[in-house]
């Protein structure tokens, strides 16, 4: 009985207005955290700000399970930055380096091509069926910042869902028993 | 109060603030940092040059790359990202970059090289203008941090200029 004794006892001697105090402070941290994300996305202006790098095909520079800060901005796309992208029928966004821009003389409008620094040949072959450019519409933006490892965390966690409602309960259940 | 978990926590909170502390001033020293990179290109053959079935000029050059990059590492690099663009304009695009080699550089050791290639990538205009077209070679480079700030320069070489035929 012991621990898990303790904590259901303790559950039982509190207050209602300490577990409203509780309540508020949990929502407090959930709100602080969306307020960051969203403060991130109107800084960065970029539709996802932080991503994880998901495949090899950028290594050695990005390795799988590292984060990568992006950036939107009104600057014309130039070869040679690393741009995060998404291809019509596929749902997961690719990061990849640009190697070719043909800019529009009258339009304005960007053809651009990539390709992973890792992978043999051009992101043709990723593109949907007869796509032979990205335009700008496709690009939700280009990494500016790089932190190594740190994505290891959301991998695990979608990979293994149990893991993450073991986290989520845990530390539910912290907040609502600890008495300071 | 001083319980086993509140020590953890307080552990994992203090180890994680320095950890990120030093990453940022990681990353912050890399501004101290005012590379002189130099480098240089020879275009030797144009291996063949034509007008592809589509109506796209192609053409296949050979070429001297040397470069010196050695003063862009700093301890916090992990590798510099190297490459050779042809750009030019033309009547329909106010720009164009073609990239037609690359290299990934890994450690300062390496960072002076000298290498005789033919174009890694295909040359391929939009469009057929490509005869006589006056272009530029940039050599781009692109820091990767080991944390941090990514960083990105180039050196423009001018003065290259396409055959005035297809061979």
């Amino acid at each position: 009985m012991g621990w898990i004794g303790e904590q259901i006892d303790s559950v039982k001697s509190m207050q209602f207005r300490q577990l409203f105090t509780q309540a508020i402070s949990l929502g407090m941290i959930v709100t602080s955290a969306l307020i960051i994300w969203k403060g991130l996305m109107c800084i960065t202006g970029s539709e996802s700000p932080v991503v994880v790098v998901l495949s090899g095909s950028m290594e050695p520079g990005f390795k799988r399970g590292d984060i990568l800060f992006l950036h939107m901005s009104k600057e014309p796309i130039r070869a040679g930055e690393i741009v995060v992208f998404n291809v019509d029928g596929r749902e997961i966004p690719i990061v990849h380096r640009v190697i070719k821009v043909h800019e529009r003389e009258d339009t304005g409008e960007v053809d651009v091509l990539t390709k992973g620094d890792n992978n043999f040949g051009d992101d043709r072959l990723l593109y949907a069926q007869g796509q032979m450019w990205l335009q700008r519409h496709h690009i939700m933006g280009r990494a500016v910042g790089f932190l190594p490892y740190v994505g290891w965390v959301t991998i695990i966690m979608t990979e293994q869902p149990l893991i993450k409602y073991i986290l989520i309960g845990a530390l539910g259940l912290l907040v609502i028993t600890s008495k300071e | 109060m001083h319980s086993f978990g509140y020590r953890a926590n307080a552990l994992l909170t203090f180890a994680i603030t320095i950890l990120a502390v030093m990453c940022a001033i990681a990353s912050f020293s890399d501004n101290f940092n005012s590379p002189s990179p130099t480098s240089q290109v020879q275009v030797l053959n144009i291996n063949w040059f034509r007008n592809k079935p589509d109506g796209d000029d192609e053409v296949s050059m050979t070429m001297n790359i040397s470069a010196d990059l050695q003063s862009l590492f700093t301890w916090n690099t992990k590798q510099v990202f190297v490459f050779l663009a042809a750009e030019y304009k033309t009547r329909k695009n106010s720009l164009n970059q073609v990239s037609l080699w690359d290299g990934i550089i890994p450690a300062k050791e390496h960072a002076k090289f000298y290498i005789h290639t033919t174009n890694k990538y295909r040359f391929v205009d939009q469009g057929s203008n490509l005869r006589e077209r006056d272009f530029n070679m940039t050599l781009h480079w692109h820091v990767m941090p080991k944390t941090g700030k990514m960083f990105a320069d180039k050196i423009v070489m001018t003065g290259f200029r396409l055959p005035q035929a297809y061979r």
